[in-house]
């Protein structure tokens, strides 16, 4: 099977204004079967990070840079027929927002069949057999009668599903999953996750969660990316993570998860705005809403070290280990006494 | 009149078409009350003589008189209006010219076609520019090509119809003689009187006056579709397509052109009906007897009768094109409610 390695990607677009750094430095890998979370608020180049990947943006808009290999093949700056063999046959995407992802004038079957066409020399007939089959396994009720009504006529979490059945209905080995829950009310979130995650055990796909919810990943990423400002913050097997969080931005993310049995009071924040990606703060990117920051904070980006935590475990930060590691007693006991409570 | 997405599962019986249709017939009167009122209280605000031009300066009081009674103009304006209706609801006429007594019926009969060819033929032409032209510029913005036609989309929009027709027609007919200069043939030879007759001349004297509506709506077609296309491609739909390994054809073919053509269909629509009503500029630089030139000949003589048939007869274009402009729509588009 496969895996996806990403090394040094860097993407930036130009606009009227001047160049975006959307994306910088960015490495990581993805191994077959895993879930990969990928955290950060709107704008840390998250997205942008697997739409280069995917070869999805205009070339006369952006200038990307670094490797992306897909089992030893590189497909970063591959022809276009070659990346199209491998868009939605080896590695399948599904998009934020359900509403708009589909085409409006075409069937739900049509666009369903058009997938597999394209990667597979069968009959219209066999391809629709293929998207029965794959709109029952993505719990589509009478599916025999729904496969020929239009996109109108599902609702939300029915075209998440049927764009999850898009995106599965060629076997891929990786599915990149942008913010698939987002558009969705709480409870059709959950539905789709555990699709997701019964899919990926049938299948054996490797996953990249797109998200903002640390929830998510807390329930399905096997290792996880912090992005902020379009680097990687922060990198680490999920259960690191979420046990000793390296760097501040990260703790912030911790802090504002919303807890149901803590008592009132409110949510931790973080402060100020995500940094522009036109005008970036020098040095450590988040400098300018850390509660921490020191002088070489505002002068030097902190490289990605290694926790002592565990050898997988990388995060930039300036701070030295005691202070970190006091910082964070203090934030977990807090977060602890306000659950307790 | 906005059409309403269909929001449940399917729901397309007949109901909602005869909904529709209902809708429809309503508005299309309410259109045609508008636009006759309309047109009789302007004649009724100028000060006019009709009866004078239709009996002649030399006419004597008692003739112009009954003349008057004739037409019904010593009554009041309201009263004009209603002989109007009656007419047109009991004899399913549209009255009879002040000037020379001939049917305003007859005079559409024989003037519509003219202009039918004009717009009609016009409308293939400057589609058959623009679809291209607007597509390729979309796929490939500030591309010279792009630029290119930007500027001819500028000339062309801020050109008037006068201007254009009279510069081909000193140019191309005139100097170089490779098209008559102005002048109409029919289409179905036949006709008693005609100089010239059948398709081909037909054609030879419509060139012109179709390439002179081709540079004039090519222009806004163009920056239409070329804005309409764009748009469209960056749908998040048409980045689903491609995210699923479709080649760039099959994107613009499959998701792209149908799409993008929703609000194409609209404009189309509403400017042929508006057209078919009299291309007044073009039709009297080429001389060609259509509604436009009939309706300017009309207005110079106070001809009523014959304005408002004209008036009735567009209102009625416009009404139709607007609903065959809905009826692609639902075709286009399943969401509409229709099919």
């Amino acid at each position: 099977m496969s895996s996806l390695k990403v090394t040094d990607l860097n993407t930036s677009f130009r606009t009227d204004d001047g160049i975006v750094k959307a994306v910088s430095g960015v490495s990581f890998e993805l191994r077959e079967g895993n879930t990969l979370g990928v955290v950060g608020e709107s704008g840390s180049g998250k997205s942008v990070t697997f739409l280069t990947v995917m070869g999805l943006l205009d070339p006369r808009q952006s200038q990307v840079t670094g490797s992306v290999l897909l089992d030893d093949e590189e497909i970063l700056g591959a022809s276009a027929a070659r990346l199209r063999q491998v868009r939605g046959r080896r590695i399948g995407m599904i998009f934020q927002d359900p509403m708009t992802s589909l085409n409006p004038v075409k069937s739900i079957g049509w666009q369903l069949e058009e997938a597999v066409l394209i990667h597979n020399d069968i009959t219209r007939k066999a391809a629709r057999q293929r998207a029965l089959e794959i709109l029952k396994q993505v719990e589509i009720p009478r599916a025999e009668q729904r496969i020929d009504d239009y996109p109108h006529q599902f609702s939300g979490g029915m075209r998440q599903r049927v764009m999850i059945a898009m995106a599965l209905i060629n076997n891929p080995e990786i599915l990149i999953a942008d913010e698939p829950t987002t558009a969705l009310d709480v409870t059709t979130q959950a539905q789709i996750l555990r699709l997701m995650k019964q899919l990926q055990d049938e299948y054996k796909t490797a996953i990249v969660m797109i998200t903002h919810d640390l929830g998510v990943v807390a329930e399905l990423a096997d290792d996880v990316i912090v992005m902020y400002g379009g680097k990687v913050v922060e990198q680490a097997g999920v259960d690191d993570l979420f046990v000793k969080p390296e760097m501040p931005y990260t703790w912030g993310l911790l802090g504002s998860l919303p807890r149901l049995n803590a008592s009132g009071g409110r949510l931790d924040q973080i402060p100020g705005q995500p940094p522009s990606l036109l005008n970036p703060p020098s040095g450590c990117p988040f400098h300018p809403r850390c509660e921490f920051v020191m002088n070489v904070c505002r002068q030097e980006l902190p490289a990605l070290e290694r926790s002592t935590q565990g050898v997988e475990h990388l995060f930039r930060c300036h701070l030295d280990e005691e202070s970190r590691a006091r910082i964070w007693e203090r934030k977990k006991a807090g977060l602890v006494q306000e659950t307790a409570a | 009149m906005p059409l309403r997405p269909l929001t449940g599962t399917r729901e397309r019986d007949d109901t909602h078409m005869t909904h529709f249709l209902i809708r429809r017939i309503f508005w299309a009167l309410f259109l045609f009350f508008v636009a006759t009122i309309i047109t009789y209280l302007i004649f009724w605000v100028i000060p006019t003589n009709p009866a004078q031009l239709a009996a002649g300066h030399a006419a004597s009081p008692e003739f112009l008189a009954s003349i008057k009674h004739r037409l019904h103009l010593d009554k009041p304006i309201w009263v004009q209006y209603y002989y109007f209706l009656e007419n047109l609801v009991v004899h399913g006429s549209l009255g009879e010219s002040f000037v020379n007594r001939q049917s305003v019926d007859s005079i559409i009969g024989k003037d519509a076609p003219v202009t039918a060819s004009l717009v009609f033929g016009g409308a293939i032409f400057w589609l058959s520019l623009s679809l291209p032209v607007g597509i390729l510029s979309a796929l490939r913005p500030r591309s010279v090509m792009d630029r290119v036609t930007m500027t001819f989309v500028l000339i062309g929009i801020s050109a008037h119809p006068v201007w254009i027709g009279l510069i081909l027609s000193f140019v191309v007919g005139y100097k170089l003689h490779l098209t008559p200069i102005a002048g109409y043939c029919n289409f179905w030879p036949g006709a008693p009187g005609a100089q010239c007759e059948g398709p081909v001349q037909w054609a030879y004297h419509m060139i012109l006056p179709w390439i002179t509506f081709m540079i004039l709506f090519a222009a806004l077609y163009v920056r239409l579709i070329r804005a309409s296309v764009m748009e469209t491609m960056s749908e998040d739909y048409v980045r689903t397509a491609r995210a699923k390994g479709a080649s760039q054809n099959r994107v613009m073919v499959q998701h792209v052109l149908r799409n993008s053509l929703l609000p194409v269909v609209t404009i189309l629509g509403m400017d042929l009906g508006l057209a078919l009503g009299g291309a007044i500029f073009t039709e009297t630089i080429f001389n060609l007897p259509g509604l436009g030139a009939q309706v300017i000949n009309a207005y110079g003589a106070n001809d009523l009768p014959v304005i408002t048939g004209v008036v009735v007869f567009s209102t009625c274009c416009v009404i139709v094109f607007n609903f065959i402009v809905d009826v692609t729509y639902g075709f286009l588009d399943p969401r509409i409610r229709l099919a």
